[in-house]
């Protein structure tokens, strides 16, 4: 029976729009990495080619995760959890520090981080965990996972990467919000408290001192803000706020082009952004992601399996994560923690892992059976 | 149904499904009217922050650390200098700007213009012109109403008071290079700091160098500072104590004069580089600055090559000097007795070959001590024909020829030790006999450079104890205010038998009362040495002096004195000026002497004190 509702199909017009979602966020993010580095020395390349050619990476890796039965791969995810585990062990001995974590395994010319794949090995590890077999019982469904994400969790915290390691709880939380809570209502709370957290976690941290915040936060995260004076969040506010409704236009944004606003190419790429093209560029922005998250969560309600639709809610929650995660923070209203914007932000490891993860749910798709409608 | 995914688990996900969607456009939406409140009803506020109240994050370069010579005397320093900057963003009238720029400072008009155009964005000031004089920036600052985006900027300039004093030994500093940010010793820095380019400035940058540091800045729309916030001090470089002398070093170098040529005294009892002297030389303090093309290419194409430091990367054939090693070796090889003679009539039959002794009607029958006295050239060529050449070799090795004396400056050369093995692998050729008989009285392949003869001939001087050649006397910690003494470095000893060197030292000293060095000889300090002329063209046809002075023969001279406990060691050498004996020998008897004069007050037990309690005594207050 398994085989049969297998069969794969080709392109349809629905992937046509989804590709074309993604293509257009790409080409938002190469823009705006561009503007922001035009004048500045990126090493053997422009930072906007280099992108291109993590972009060129990402779309093999989209390919192979778009081809391969989702099945197949997900039997995978047990090894390649070990595997990551390695490299993020590895990475606190040999890896790369800068700006006072230790994130980085060198590769020639090219570091990688495995603190971003460990994201989607997580995902297919509870995905499989989940579909395997009945999980009965709290411990099997909340404990047992658990437990499951928390090597990785707590090396990842060691590195430290607090925000890879806030993604990782997210999407531990997203699956059991999901699957793992059988109870309606408390899965509805749940759900709607992860959602309203930020706006909760404003006004509390809000309501706290700066210098409050400062030492909570170099706490949890040594390499937050080190020059300290919340500099990095005024300079994104202000940023954001000067581009106003039509924005200064390419090029002409004077906080990222005067390096005001530091890392403009990588996390805070969404404050360069907005202030070249206004709060109009943010809408289109936003209607972008939208869309994609949307079209998404047609693929997890529509897959075939508890499997993929398990891997779909995955990716959507990680994503969707990272996005509010980034715009808040660049707007102000959470404190500053490294997470990049998914295919808009410089950067190799989190472009193509984000692009694997893409290719992934539409691999869910293509292997649907139009069993439920 | 499939697995676990049972009827009513799936109802379940799909109500959940839909309750995400919701709470995402909840979510979103929130952010966008987070956005909304930013950028539109706050939006004029914030621009308003982002075009008048600019702070920016400006890095503040370290002071780099001070050079001194042994004595505490300052040799390299920072001062204060004016640059001018334009910001494209506030010149209105390019060309206008331009014009009145060349103007007020006498530059040309292309020159501005090229540095106006070069990359960056229009808000990125450009520096126009460094080390401007006094009356130029107030000139600038007065005019400033007409000038809009001109500024003028207090930078730190590397300066060297002595101007050419040890240039070659300082070296100089400039702009680390796009190649060496991709090093990782240039991890820590950035695109416009200043790093050493020669000399001690580069080998010990490091030590020197500092960290930056970095404030945050208030600017106004006009780019003029308003406010500074220090985020984190730059961390001054350390100072360095060198081992030269600068009285010495400066009395070498008026000694060479507009000769071209290199002079280097060490400690042998500890291989300090008392001073080491090459000229022609430069001005450190111009090529710290940046250089027009111009200016470079005439520094590159000059025939002296001034940025040749001729202590360390001239290599010249030894000569006679070259005659010591050989009679070391001589003794220690058994080759000869201190009694065997060997009869000289002015020449050296080889094959059908006759090689000549300098001195046409010969010097009889001479001993190794005659032969050195006398430097004559017969006794050798048998010598070395006996030996051969790896023999030679060895020992010269043995005595650091044809290798790297290890001192602290960068691009050191390590001249040719010829061996059968080495001709066979650079020259692909087998070694001919006769070529053993030129090298046997230094000349043919070998090739030495004077600081290998310095080091030389202080080995010979201290019994064979040798030690690497040293400049750097100490290291001062700015911020701990420690002062770290750098220990020498015993590189070895020579295997041979302290009456070997006895011998020899007796043989130097009567070179300079009776042989071919009279005119070394001291009334202050009994001075051994050796004489040397080395060959640049390979006919000697009439006199020096009716050639042309650049195939006239280069004069060697290496010294040490006093015979009976060595404290100092020279090597003097000077292009194209004729014979050791009367051009080079005279220069290393007014080193000695000078060397002497200066620490006269100082008895022979003061010379070994620490040089800590030297340095404290005399430093400057920092």
């Amino acid at each position: 029976m398994i085989d049969r509702m297998t069969e794969a199909r080709g392109f349809d017009a629905f992937d046509l729009r989804y590709i074309g979602l993604i293509a257009a966020i790409l080409g938002i993010g190469l823009l705006s990495i561009h503007s922001v580095t035009h004048d500045q020395e990126g090493g053997i390349a422009p930072y906007y080619l280099k992108q291109l050619a993590w972009i060129g990476v990402g779309t093999l890796a989209f390919i192979v995760m778009w081809a391969w039965d989702y099945h197949t791969i997900a039997r995978l995810a047990y090894p390649a959890y070990a595997i990551v585990l390695f490299l993020l062990v590895f990475v606190l001995f040999e890896g790369r520090t800068s700006k006072g974590a230790q994130r980085w395994i060198a590769l020639g010319p090219f570091s990688f981080q495995p603190s971003e794949f460990a994201k989607l090995v997580l995902i297919l590890v509870l995905a499989q965990y989940y579909s395997k077999a009945p999980r009965v019982g709290w411990l099997q469904r909340v404990i047992v996972p658990g437990l499951l994400m928390l090597p990785g969790l707590l090396l990842i915290l060691k590195q430290p990467d607090l925000g890879s390691g806030l993604s990782f709880v997210a999407v531990y939380a997203a699956m059991l919000l999901m699957v793992g809570v059988r109870s309606q209502a408390l899965g509805i709370a749940l759900l709607f408290s992860v959602m309203l957290f930020p706006f909760v976690w404003e006004g509390a941290w809000g309501a706290l001192h700066d210098y409050q915040r400062q030492r909570i936060m170099a706490f949890v995260d040594p390499s937050y803000d080190p020059s300290g004076k919340g500099y990095h969040a005024l300079q994104s506010r202000i940023a954001i706020g000067s581009g106003e409704l039509m924005g200064k236009g390419l090029f002409g944004g004077t906080q990222s082009q005067l390096k005001f606003l530091p890392e403009g190419h990588t996390d805070f790429v969404f404050a360069v952004y907005a202030e070249e093209w206004g709060f109009v560029g943010v809408l289109v922005l936003l209607a972008l992601f939208v869309s994609l998250i949307w079209l998404s969560l047609d693929i997890a309600s529509k897959a075939k399996d508890q499997l993929g639709a398990l891997l779909a809610v995955g990716i959507v929650s990680m994503l969707c994560f990272c996005i509010v995660v980034n715009i808040g923070m660049t707007a102000g209203m959470f404190p500053i923690v490294g997470i990049p914007l998914p295919l808009v932000s410089y950067g190799g490891s989190a472009t193509i892992m984000s692009m694997a993860s893409l290719g992934l749910l539409l691999n869910v798709k293509r292997r649907r059976l139009s069993l439920f409608y | 149904m499939l697995g676990s995914y049972s009827e009513a688990e799936y109802g379940d996900f799909q109500r959940r499904l839909i309750l995400l969607r919701i709470g995402l456009l909840l979510v979103v939406a929130l952010l966008a009217l987070r956005l909304w409140h930013l950028q539109i009803r706050e939006g004029a506020y914030y621009r308003d922050l982002s075009e008048n109240n600019r702070t920016r994050q400006v890095l503040m370069e370290p002071a780099r650390g001070l050079i001194y010579d042994r004595h505490g005397v300052l040799l390299a320093n920072n001062v204060p200098s004016f640059s001018l900057y334009v910001v494209l963003d506030e010149v209105k009238n390019r060309e206008a700007l331009i014009e009145k720029l060349s103007d007020l400072l006498e530059l040309d008009p292309a020159f501005i213009r090229k540095k106006l155009g070069g990359k960056g964005g229009k808000l990125l000031p450009r520096k126009i012109k460094d080390r401007l004089t006094l009356r130029d920036a107030v000139l600038i600052e007065s005019h400033r109403l007409d000038l809009p985006g001109v500024m003028i900027q207090v930078e730190s300039q590397r300066n060297y008071p002595g101007g050419v004093t040890a240039s070659h030994l300082l070296g100089y500093v400039g702009e680390v290079s796009a190649e060496q940010l991709e090093k990782p010793e240039f991890s820590d820095l950035h695109q416009g700091s200043i790093v050493g380019q020669y000399g001690i400035e580069k080998s010990f940058d490091r030590y020197m160098r500092g960290q930056a540091g970095s404030k945050q800045v208030e600017v106004d729309a006009h780019g003029h500072e308003k406010k500074a916030v220090v985020v984190e001090k730059p961390q001054a470089g350390n100072d360095l104590y060198l081992t030269i002398d600068v009285r010495l070093q400066k009395f070498a170098e008026e000694l060479l004069g507009r000769e071209y040529g290199a002079i280097v005294a060490l400690d042998p009892t500890n291989g300090d580089i008392l001073a080491m002297a090459s000229r022609p030389a430069f001005d450190p303090n111009v090529l710290s600055r940046e250089l027009t093309p111009k200016q470079w290419v005439e520094i590159v194409q000059d025939e002296g090559r001034p940025l040749n430091n001729r202590a360390s990367q001239g290599q010249y054939p030894p000569g006679s000097t070259f005659k010591v090693p050989m009679a070391v070796a001589a003794l220690e090889s058994k080759t000869v007795s201190p009694f065997s003679t060997v009869s000289c009539n002015g020449g050296y039959q080889f094959g059908n070959r006759i090689f000549r002794d300098w001195k046409a009607t010969g010097h009889g029958a001479v001993n190794l001590h005659s032969a050195l006295v006398h430097s004559c050239d017969v006794y050798f060529y048998t010598v070395g024909q006996r030996m051969g050449i790896d023999l030679m070799a060895e020992f010269g090795k043995e005595f650091g020829l044809g290798q790297s004396t290890g001192v602290d400056l960068p691009s050191e050369r390590t001249g040719i030790m010829p061996s059968t093995a080495w001709k066979k692998k650079v020259k692909k050729e087998p070694w001919l006999p006769g070529e053993t008989i030129s090298v046997a009285i230094g000349q043919g392949y070998v090739t030495v450079t004077p600081l290998q003869m310095a080091n030389l001939i202080a080995t010979v001087a201290n019994d064979g104890v040798n030690y690497r050649p040293r400049l750097v006397l100490a290291v001062m910690d700015r911020i701990t205010g420690n002062l770290q003494e750098l220990p020498a470095v015993p590189r070895g000893k020579i295997n041979a038998k302290p009456e070997t060197f006895r011998l020899i030292k007796e043989a130097l000293a009567d070179v300079v009362k009776v042989g071919t060095a009279t005119r070394a000889k001291s009334s202050v300090v009994t001075i051994g040495g050796k004489t040397g002329t080395a060959q640049v063209a390979a006919l000697r046809t009439g006199s020096q002096e009716s050639i042309p002075k650049k195939f006239r023969d280069h004069a060697w001279f290496i010294a040490f004195a006093p015979v009976e406990s060595p404290k100092i060691a020279v090597a003097v050498l000077v292009e194209h000026m004729g014979h050791g004996g009367s051009a080079a020998a005279p220069l290393a008897k007014e080193v000695i002497e000078a060397y002497f004069k200066l620490n006269e007050g100082q008895s022979a037990g003061a010379t070994d004190a620490s040089a800590a309690e030297r340095v404290g005594a005399t430093s400057e207050p920092l």
